[in-house]
């Protein structure tokens, strides 16, 4: 790990945000993983994200479980609200979190073996009930903390840095997510931030249940041949069905494409998901669809990146529960406690 | 873009600004870490081999290391390069450095002149005496140093300080043949050397012909002439009421001068704006802080006079008026004139070359401006015997600028008296060396400081101005030097890039603290410094480019604002970017033939 602490100093022709923060504003600690882990970009990603999206860093709250993947909240937006729950605790964390202050953007951060092998259940249930959230799977594979056993995720047939050959089934989140009802579901690879950034940008600005399966190689345990989840096997098997601009509400739209390329999804804030579509037949609002391409791309040996669903109008937790407007905290005594006539009307509707 | 090749001498040369802006190309960050070591001896003798006169140096240079400094580019101030050079030559082992000097060899047979006692012989003498040769050093003045000595104030560079260094090349076996004037070149070449070389400076100040200068001659004064005066004893007063003409560091050091001989009320009065004088900011600035105005605008029109002595100067006021090609000249503003009274008045509008003594028949080319034709890289004048350099050479200068010509000057006298061709020029030695200890080990303190510039403290102006010989300033201490060290960013700590070790991870890229790095597509020059990271917008600066990688596109590094920090490298997992230091040092006569 590196033990100076980053540099102050900055680029002089750095821009600032709407804000008025740079990017470097939204850093956080100098990272402690592994020299060229895969999450270190994503977390570079999620800082230019946050910059680009004018985040005010108090809005927002960074949650993440146990793991490589789960310590690096750390690493960024540092003025950012965070919880470091216990291993595949997150989603049922992030649910309470969000359901007593729907004020924060809700960020959770975890790994395969946290979202996939002891958090699936809570993984699941989180998408399931639309919890409004971005919810990125830091995706490699192995468990590197523990120095490279396969994971849920990892595929059959794939071999570890041992050389072992993994025969079990691998968890697809993607394919999960979109069975159990996410609203907005991706796929992207750490060493592609141009297609990253964006799905980011998407799955933050989305209502409901965002989740980005994320694939990024650990480079200590699986980057090696025979590994199906190394920088050399992405980039040789990825098949991008989509590029993704977010352009904010009501800015003009200026760039024009060829008819019949583009596709715009105006999510439910206002903000237009412009696609250029890379395979001229994908349907990203076709769930059903979605999953047939998805497992069809996958018996073919291909991993299918890009966004991969989107339902831009979908309604989250707090709209099916009909909660109240205001988060928790800023509510009073007078609703909190409304008094003897109050009571006596619910009383009355339940005779 | 083609991939750069980081092999070739200059390319990261040029990353280290201020040794490749030093005209002797000193290499700073090596003596800078040094200092921070404690090893303060060491720092001298890398200073003392490149620019021969550290402790006057570290008092007196005009820095042009220091415009150039990286850090002047990332924070407001450049790292104070020069006043470091000081601690060096202030906490030095005396001793240590005798040891040191070069040993001098058996006499080759070879006898060289040196006219002129000045920084560019000395560094004749210095580079060709250990080489064997007998050198014989002639001047006017009765102590060696030239305009060090004759022109700054002693309260900017004391004596003991010119004594010692000028003393270590005395001391290589020079015959010193000083309080001789030479006024016939003729005659030097008579004597059978094997070569002269000519150092003698621009020894003449200009003078200012308007009404009234013959008239009120004894209180009108050429600025170097007095200064010299004052320096060698025989002026220790002037006038109550004093005006300096110019805007030069000599200006400067008239006025401040005049404010330690009895001038209370010592005005500097140019005729260009304030923003444009020659003077160097800070030397403009610590004549203000010793209470002198710096009137601008203002051009001398006549000098006024009463039975034969001074009252005053009288000045037209000018304003800059630019035409449609941006060029600028000086217009009077119609406003009346302005006189102001004064005691005494010191013309130190500028210095020019004399050469009376060299007779145009000694076998050397003039040109029309009165100057001798000499070769701009051998120094070598149109008689093949005879060498110039320094301020002799090409009009006035500095003292840095001197020492550089001395050392080419020295190069080409040993190639000319070893029967060689001159034109062939050494290349300089480079060596290359990797910093990596560990992982994330350095044998460099990568750990950056976010200090700003220090000061240097200074003695306290009522007593400053009480004696001429008090040095103002004080220098850094050991431990402010230290601190001021620690804001070098060791740009000769190069970041060296191997194609075939990357994985296009882009940890490189997301750590980098001044986005310097960006891997893309490849294209012009043009058209890739618009597609960087951060645009590479100072063009002075290189742009890094490597060969193509697996997935099409090169890497790019910007040069210009890299902090030299190694967390490129310390974020790499496979080793693809090594921080290795590559000290580039200029071959001086007798290293290479």
């Amino acid at each position: 790990m590196t033990y100076i602490t980053k540099p102050k100093f900055h680029h002089p022709g750095l821009q600032t945000n709407a804000l008025g923060f740079t990017r470097r504003d939204y850093e956080g600690k100098v990272s402690t993983l592994c020299a060229g882990c895969g999450h270190d970009s994503i977390s570079a990603a999620i800082i230019q994200s946050c910059f680009e999206l004018d985040v005010e860093p108090h809005k927002l709250a960074k949650l993440s479980g146990i793991g490589c993947s789960s310590k690096t909240p750390d690493y960024f937006v540092g003025a950012a609200h965070g919880f470091n729950t216990v291993h595949g605790r997150m989603p049922s964390v992030l649910t309470g979190a969000n359901l007593a202050n729907r004020g924060l953007i809700y960020l959770g951060v975890s790994g395969d073996g946290d979202s996939a092998s002891i958090g699936l259940g809570q993984f699941a249930h989180a998408v399931r009930r639309g919890v409004d959230m971005a919810y990125i799977v830091e995706n490699n594979g192995v468990y590197g903390l523990t120095k490279g056993q396969f994971s849920a995720t990892a595929d059959q047939g794939s071999k570890s840095k041992k050389g072992v050959i993994n025969h079990d089934s691998p968890i697809d989140l993607v394919g999960l997510a979109l069975q159990l009802g996410a609203t907005y579901v991706a796929r992207s690879f750490s060493g592609d931030k141009e297609q990253l950034v964006p799905l980011i940008k998407g799955a933050i600005r989305h209502k409901g249940a965002a989740i980005i399966d994320c694939l990024s190689p650990c480079v200590a345990f699986n980057n090696h041949a025979g590994s199906t989840k190394s920088f050399d096997y992405v980039r040789e098997h990825n098949e991008a069905v989509n590029r993704m601009d977010v352009i904010p509400a009501r800015s003009p739209i200026t760039a024009r494409y060829e008819p019949g390329t583009v596709t715009d999804v105006t999510q439910h804030d206002g903000s237009v998901l412009r696609l250029r579509k890379i395979h001229a037949d994908y349907d990203p609002n076709d769930r059903a669809g979605a999953m047939a391409f998805l497992h069809a791309r996958q018996a073919a040996g291909e991993i299918v990146t890009g966004l991969l669903y989107v339902d831009p109008q979908a309604d989250d937790l707090h709209g099916y529960l009909g909660t109240v407007q205001r988060p928790l905290n800023g509510l009073t005594d007078r609703e909190l406690t409304p008094g003897a006539a109050a009571l006596d009307g619910i009383n009355a509707s339940l005779r | 873009m083609e991939p750069t090749n980081v092999r070739a001498p200059d390319y990261f040369h040029k990353v280290v600004d201020c040794q490749w802006a030093c005209p002797a190309h000193t290499p700073v960050p090596e003596y800078i870490r040094l200092i921070a070591e404690g090893r303060y001896t060491d720092a001298y003798m890398i200073n003392w081999k490149s620019n021969v006169f550290p402790g006057i140096l570290g008092r007196t240079c005009d820095r042009p290391c220091e415009p150039a400094c990286r850090r002047g580019r990332v924070e407001d101030e450049p790292v104070a390069i020069c006043r470091l050079k000081r601690v060096a030559a202030d906490n030095k082992d005396a001793a240590g450095v005798e040891a040191r000097l070069p040993h001098v060899a058996a006499y080759n047979g070879k006898r060289i002149a040196c006219i002129g006692a000045g920084p560019a012989s000395l560094t004749v003498a210095r580079d060709l005496a250990p080489l064997g040769y007998h050198i014989t050093v002639y001047d006017g003045d009765a102590k060696a140093g030239g305009m060090i000595r004759s022109q700054i104030p002693r309260f900017r560079l004391p004596e003991s300080v010119i004594d010692d260094e000028v003393g270590y090349i005395a001391g290589l076996g020079l015959e010193m043949k000083l309080g001789r004037h030479i006024d016939s070149l003729k005659s030097i070449l008579a004597e059978d050397y094997d070569a002269v070389f000519v150092g003698t400076g621009a020894p003449r100040g200009r003078d200012l012909d308007v009404p009234g200068r013959t008239e009120a001659a004894a209180n009108i004064h050429i600025g170097i002439d007095w200064l010299s005066s004052v320096s060698f004893g025989h002026i220790e007063k002037i006038g109550r009421r004093v005006i300096v003409l110019g805007g030069g560091n000599t200006a400067m050091d008239c006025c401040r001068t005049s404010r330690r001989l009895g001038g209370e009320d010592v005005k500097v009065i140019v005729r260009s704006g304030f923003d444009e004088m020659k003077a160097s900011p800070w030397e403009k600035e610590d004549a203000m802080h010793e209470g002198i105005p710096i009137l601008n605008f203002l051009v001398p029109k006549a000098f006024t006079h009463d039975n034969g002595r001074l009252t005053g100067v009288v000045f037209e006021e000018v304003a800059p008026v630019y035409d449609d090609k941006g060029r600028r000249s000086l217009r009077p503003t119609g406003t009346p004139d302005q006189t102001f009274e004064c005691d005494d008045v010191l013309v130190a509008i500028g210095q020019e070359n004399s050469f009376p003594w060299i007779e145009r028949d000694a076998g050397l080319d003039f040109d029309e401006w009165g100057m001798p034709v000499v070769n701009q890289i051998t120094f070598q004048s149109t008689n093949p015997r005879v060498f110039f350099g320094g301020d002799a050479a090409f009009g006035p200068k500095n003292i840095i600028w001197a020492v550089a010509h001395g050392h080419d000057a020295a190069v080409s006298i040993e190639k000319y008296c070893s029967g060689l061709d001159i034109a062939d020029r050494p290349p300089p030695g480079v060596t290359t060396v990797s910093q990596k200890m560990g992982i994330h080990e350095w044998s460099y303190d990568n750990d950056i400081s976010a200090d700003l510039r220090h000061k240097v403290p200074q003695l306290e102006t009522k007593a400053a101005l009480a004696n001429v010989k008090a040095e103002v300033e004080l220098g850094f201490d050991r431990a402010l030097g230290y601190r001021e060290a620690e804001r070098c960013l060791n740009c000769d700590i190069q970041t060296v890039f191997a194609e075939p070790l990357c994985i296009e991870c882009d940890a490189c890229a997301d750590i980098c603290p001044t986005d310097c790095i960006t891997f893309t597509v490849n294209g012009e020059e043009d058209d890739l410094r618009e597609r960087l990271k951060a645009p590479a917008l100072n063009l002075t600066q290189d742009l890094y480019v490597s060969e193509t990688l697996p997935t099409r596109r090169v890497m790019v590094k910007d040069e210009d604002v890299c902090l030299h920090c190694g967390l490129c490298a310390e974020r790499c997992p496979t080793g693809a970017w090594d921080m290795q230091k590559v000290l580039t040092e200029m071959t001086h006569a007798g290293c290479s033939r």
